[in-house]
């Protein structure tokens, strides 16, 4: 939850990375490290990595670029990830996915005016024989229906 | 008498409330001053069962399911009593879906507590490792090639070999990689075998570190499983202090540790030079092969690369001999495979069985046909990379050489099941964006190719110059399967070719002349 996130601080950051950089082929592991700290990778930081792990910025820039997970910016206080994949649209995801936008007004992808709730969608979370699934802040959430999908989208805008 | 009761930690039965009747269960025993002690399992794998509930009895566990909090007093009563209850189910190892399978790699997932290498051990654990010390490298590589053992992430590249040139090459250092990045939706094998029996994977990539002389082995696991992060973690730790991984491992000579590494969100990661890269902190851009990760892997050192469930099956043969794995199966797919039943199916999980078995048998009998109750129309086997198998198909036996002689594959083993009421076309078109959005970015068939195939299919189904529009669709993938650098833009064409050529009447009308040459 967001709410448990450190604002960003240059001396924090830099202990966060100095803890990780020796580790053999470190860019993602400081890079998550930073997110779980402060909730995002903080501009400030990414020359940071890149003097640490003797790389340019630009390289530390195109590995935080790459990868989905990294986010530039805050995401909402609670993020809810709705999975889009097949075994997901099988059975019935697509029509959920579609409520769950109405509800909060926001297409997959984008956070709520009121900053309250991230909306993604997400490739996966290994739950298909329980389809369709959702996770909430890293609660795993499967065999959505309408009232569920409800419920989590209530419990998310709280 | 104390009573044992396990509830399954995985991720799948917590995601419907195992978490919640495990505490329901705590909390009804401490007010009854009930002695009862609660071991948190992994998944049996019968997930319309789960939240699965059972009880140790001398005739063996019996089950009940699917549990939720407010049947827990009433539970408590039956479990006490061994009176009936309208959720028991009996015997679980006679429960007819668990009975049926040939459980080799998934024996312990949901018998075991993942967290105990006590527990690993008094289920046969490590007996694999035991022996494989007491062999030479050549005798193991033997006993690997001789199971007949090929990749289980999708490729099907024979394990020994691969381990061969490993052990063969000349290096300083050399890795064990562990794939788990189980991207593909409809596969859940991977996760479900790291929480339910984190040893099992790490007595493999024990067994193939001191095989192929690597002292140090990394698991690459999708941010997307936390759970399975977790349990991996904790099973590492495990390991360290019962001295089974770390230096003089099991009191022999050789020396050899593990680490988690955690994947950040690219479908891509999961092809095994772009894992590599992204292992070294890259971006997970694909490497062109030659060399070979076996020659030229991690950090540019000799490396093994395999999935979770091929390292999983390598303490069965070392344990019980290449023979006793190499019995099961049909032609060149020998063993056993994990089954995964997903989407819309009445009876989703995971069903290990010997190769042969036919899809419809699987589909049909085993997974009992959809949840919606709507009749079967279309299964993609092998993941978003899969090709969709209409029923005409079903007679399809599970064996990789039998898939890819009817344009399919069937990759990491999971089949998705959906109902008449799908779209083909809208499904075709989901594996062209899906290409777009997860390509890597550094082959241009890849890349290009599939922006051009959603913008093509959506002409098609907004009846735009259907047949025109359909040839270039054709034509598009058919660049990508063959000048495709790997299998994400190589094998996008199996879902939409599969689509077009056996769902054709969802992709607009034919036009006039067509038709009537049909």
């Amino acid at each position: 939850m967001t709410s448990g996130y450190e604002p960003w601080d240059e001396a924090r950051g830099a202990e966060i990375i100095a803890e990780h950089s020796t580790r053999e082929g470190a860019t993602l592991v400081v890079l998550h490290a930073l997110q779980e700290a402060f909730g995002y990778v903080p501009e400030p930081a990414i020359p940071m990595v890149a003097s640490a792990l003797n790389l340019s910025r630009a390289e530390v820039h195109g590995v935080f670029t790459f990868y989905h997970d990294f986010r530039k910016q805050p995401a909402g206080r609670h993020v809810l990830k709705l999975c889009r994949a097949e075994a997901c649209q099988a059975a019935g995801g697509d029509a959920l996915a579609a409520r769950a936008e109405a509800k909060l007004g926001i297409s997959l992808g984008n956070t709520t005016a009121d900053d309250r709730v991230t909306l993604e969608p997400i490739y996966c979370l290994g739950l298909c024989a329980t389809a369709p699934s959702a996770m909430l802040d890293g609660r795993v959430v499967g065999r959505l229906d309408e009232a569920r999908i409800d419920a989590l989208v209530a419990e998310a805008q709280r | 008498m104390t009573m044992r009761i396990f509830v399954s930690r995985d991720a799948g039965a917590v995601a419907v409330g195992a978490d919640n009747v495990a505490v329901a269960l705590e909390q009804a025993t401490a007010q009854r001053g009930a002695s009862v002690e609660i071991v948190r399992t992994g998944s049996r794998g019968l997930y319309w069962l789960e939240p699965m509930v059972e009880l140790a009895t001398p005739q063996g566990r019996i089950a009940f399911g699917p549990v939720s909090a407010a049947d827990v007093p009433s539970l408590l009563d039956a479990m006490a009593g061994n009176g009936p209850h309208r959720l028991r189910l009996g015997i679980t190892d006679e429960i007819p879906w668990l009975k049926r399978q040939t459980r080799l790699t998934f024996a312990r997932c949901g018998v075991v507590d993942p967290r105990s290498v006590e527990d690993y051990r008094a289920h046969g654990g490590y007996r694999g490792l035991e022996r494989a010390l007491s062999l030479t490298a050549d005798a193991i590589l033997a006993d690997v090639t001789t199971s007949g053992l090929r990749g289980r992430g999708g490729a099907g590249f024979p394990t020994g070999i691969k381990w061969k040139t490993v052990a063969q090459a000349g290096a300083d250092r050399k890795y064990i990689v562990c794939n788990a990045d189980e991207g593909d939706s409809g596969t859940f094998a991977d996760r479900m075998i790291m929480e339910g029996d984190p040893f099992v994977v790490i007595e493999g990539m024990t067994i193939a570190g001191i095989t192929v002389g690597a002292t140090k082995g990394y698991i690459y696991i999708r941010s997307e499983y936390p759970h399975a992060v977790e349990a991996m973690n904790a099973a590492i730790s495990a390991a360290r202090r019962a001295g089974l991984l770390g230096n003089r491992i099991g009191g022999s000579a050789h020396s050899f540790d593990l680490e988690v590494r955690v994947g950040a969100g690219a479908y891509v990661c999961g092809e095994e030079t772009s894992l590599l890269e992204s292992l070294e902190g890259r971006r997970g851009i694909v490497r062109a092969k030659p060399p070979l990760p076996a020659h030229k892997g991690l950090f540019g050192r000799p490396t093994v690369i395999n999935n979770v469930l091929s390292f999983a099956a390598i303490p069965f043969i070392l344990d019980n001999g290449a023979k006793a794995y190499a019995d099961f199966g049909m032609g060149r797919s020998r063993g056993t495979m994990p089954i995964q039943l997903a989407g819309n199916i009445k009876h989703g999980g995971l069903f290990e069985t010997a190769f042969g078995v036919t899809l419809g048998d699987l589909v049909d009998d085993i997974g009992g046909g959809t949840s919606s109750g709507r009749p079967v129309r279309a299964v993609q086997v092998g993941g978003p990379l899969g090709a969709y198998f209409p029923r005409a198909l079903f007679d399809t036996p599970f064996d990789y050489e039998a898939f890819a002689a009817r344009d399919g594959l069937i990759g990491h083993g999971g089949i998705v099941v959906f109902d008449d009421s799908v779209d083909m076309a809208k499904q075709a078109r989901f594996a062209m964006e899906f290409c777009a959005v997860e390509s890597c970015g550094k082959c241009t068939p890849c890349r290009i190719g599939s922006t051009r195939g959603v913008e093509t299919i959506n002409k098609i189904i907004n009846g735009e110059r259907v047949s025109e529009n359909l040839a270039v669709v054709e034509d598009l993938c058919n660049t990508m399967k063959f000048g495709s650098l790997c299998a994400l833009g190589g094998f996008t064409p199996y879902p939409v070719m599969s689509a077009l050529k056996h769902f054709r009447e969802d992709f607009g009308p034919a036009p006039a002349r067509l038709q009537a040459a049909e």
